[in-house]
């Protein structure tokens, strides 16, 4: 079968349309986090949307309704202890994430086990995504990144130096919030393309990357951004065509993409 | 008369439940330069944070250009160069450019500016600094006295009326160092620039402020130079060899 005859299939399609556009935001997020030096926080919050995935299904709830605002307060506990109570931003993610884990295995326990539907969460599974799910997700995704746009030039100035955005006027408390509200609902949509497990990878490794080759910023969001997209449509084709798990797949290609960008880095710096 | 740029009264300032600043009093005027000194944790950079809004006050009143610092908008009237350079993120993927133009967010929203206005600005400061060959590199494949200069690039490209420094030259040679005092000792003397600068460089502050702000939690001394050098409050900390250092190199 050709790749022309896949794209005759509507669940192939849905994959394509929502997986480019998740794998946009997350690696426009990914350049941010990583910079900032808060790479774990897609871990962490992964770790969390297992706990309240785990709860939703115990309760018969669809778990997307219950894991968004679970996740978004989990981000906002995060960034209050990382303020208010003294908490090293890696430790607050790892109280954080421990304690969504430690929900999501009780939860699991209780309702008889690891099941079949949180397994799937946990691997996720682009191709079982729903026609709602593809909307949602383009809307969530059109929200993220009108959002960074709106703020970039504060977000990048809080990226770079936190202490001289502030004295620049920047509002960086409510730049911090917004920016761990979009990790939030970045998290949670891509849940569905590469399962909780590797999650943070899609928001890692196109960043770090374009960080191998980049000659500027912008470039680091644009070169992150075509290796997501690239990874993404690349991982779904190449699954189906070999029978592979499709997220298992796309985060190959991707590490491919850094491997590419390293070598081609070494390279430069060699010759 | 001129008139007032910063004016700070009763200022308390407090970090893990401790006073670190009590009972700040004084005013700047327009056109000073004014070497901040006084020992380690004496609290001059919780003091300039304060000034800057980086940290709040625990009690007091600070006015920047006669508002209340609180409500001040104006931001881009003041250029920061912060202590920290050696927390520059060596792997930072922004050019020089890219780093010099976040200056302008301070202006962001001004009326009248235009991308045109934006490039203009970024050359103008990369041109004052002598760093224009340098424009598309990355900063972390710069040296320690180019990085600084992109910063104070970043915290001058709105021609800002004051600038706080802190501790700026600690990571410069000393021929860079000389260059970048007189940089500062031009924008003061041609270009009416209030500036703060808060050094631990005692030997060679003399030679380029006109008025000395000694704090230890509380303003120790705040004056001229000549009144400082008739006193006994920098004997009393740092020892009789570095009033004679100071007084001898003052040359206003």
């Amino acid at each position: 079968m050709g790749f022309m005859e896949y794209l005759q299939y509507g669940f192939i399609q849905r994959a394509l349309i929502s997986g480019v556009f998740i794998a946009l935001i997350c690696s426009t997020l990914g350049v941010l986090i990583v910079l900032r030096r808060l790479s774990l926080i897609g871990d962490g919050l992964a770790h969390v949307t297992f706990g309240s995935v785990a709860l939703g299904l115990a309760l018969r709830i669809y778990p997307l309704f219950i894991t968004l605002p679970i996740v978004l307060v989990s981000s906002l506990a995060i960034l209050k202890m990382t303020q208010r109570a003294r908490v090293m931003g890696d430790a607050a993610i790892g109280v954080v994430s421990s304690i969504g884990i430690a929900g999501g295995v009780i939860l699991a326990s209780m309702a008889g086990g690891f099941n079949v539907d949180l397994f799937s969460y946990l691997f996720g599974n682009i191709l079982a995504i729903s026609r709602e799910e593809t909307i949602l997700s383009i809307i969530l995704s059109v929200i993220v990144v009108g959002v960074i746009l709106y703020y970039y030039h504060e977000i990048l100035s809080i990226t770079f130096d936190e202490e001289s955005a502030k004295a620049s006027g920047i509002k960086t408390d409510r730049i911090n919030k917004i920016l761990v509200i979009l990790t939030a609902v970045t998290v949670v949509l891509t849940m569905n393309v590469v399962g909780i497990m590797l999650i943070s990878a899609l928001l890692i490794l196109p960043a770090v990357t374009a960080f191998q080759i980049a000659r500027g910023f912008k470039s680091s969001l644009v070169i992150s951004a075509v290796t997501s997209v690239l990874s993404v449509i690349l991982g779904i084709f190449i699954s189906i065509a070999v029978n592979l798990p499709t997220g298992a797949t796309i985060v190959l290609t991707n590490f491919f993409f850094f491997t590419a960008a390293f070598l081609t880095r070494l390279g430069k710096d060699h010759f | 008369m001129p008139m007032n740029v910063i004016e700070i009264e009763n200022l308390r300032s407090r970090y893990n439940g401790i006073d670190v600043l009590e009972d700040i009093t004084f005013n700047v005027s327009g056109g000073d330069y004014i070497g901040l000194v006084g020992p380690n944790g004496s609290g001059k950079t919780t003091l300039i944070k304060n000034i800057l809004g980086i940290v709040r006050p625990a009690g007091g009143q600070i006015r920047l250009f006669g508002h209340k610092q609180s409500a001040f908008q104006e931001w881009f009237r003041v250029g920061y160069l912060p202590q920290r350079l050696s927390s520059l993120n060596p792997g930072f993927p922004s050019t020089v450019e890219e780093i010099v133009a976040l200056g302008l967010i301070a202006k962001r929203r001004m009326p009248g500016y235009s991308s045109k206005a934006h490039h203009d600005a970024i050359d103008r400061a990369l041109d004052l600094l002598n760093i224009s060959d340098i424009r598309k590199k990355k900063i972390g494949e710069l040296s320690g006295g180019q990085q600084q200069r992109v910063l104070i690039a970043r915290a001058i490209i709105n021609e800002p009326e004051l600038i706080i420094l802190d501790e700026p030259a600690t990571a410069l040679d000393p021929e860079t160092r000389e260059q970048f005092y007189a940089m500062l000792k031009h924008l003061n003397r041609q270009r009416n620039v209030t500036i703060i600068l808060v050094t631990h460089d005692i030997g060679s502050i003399g030679q380029h402020a006109n008025k000395l702000l000694l704090v230890d939690r509380r303003v120790v001394f705040y004056g001229s130079f000549d009144d400082f050098c008739s006193s006994t409050h920098m004997t009393d900390l740092f020892g009789t060899h570095s009033q004679h250092v100071i007084c001898h190199r003052h040359e206003f």
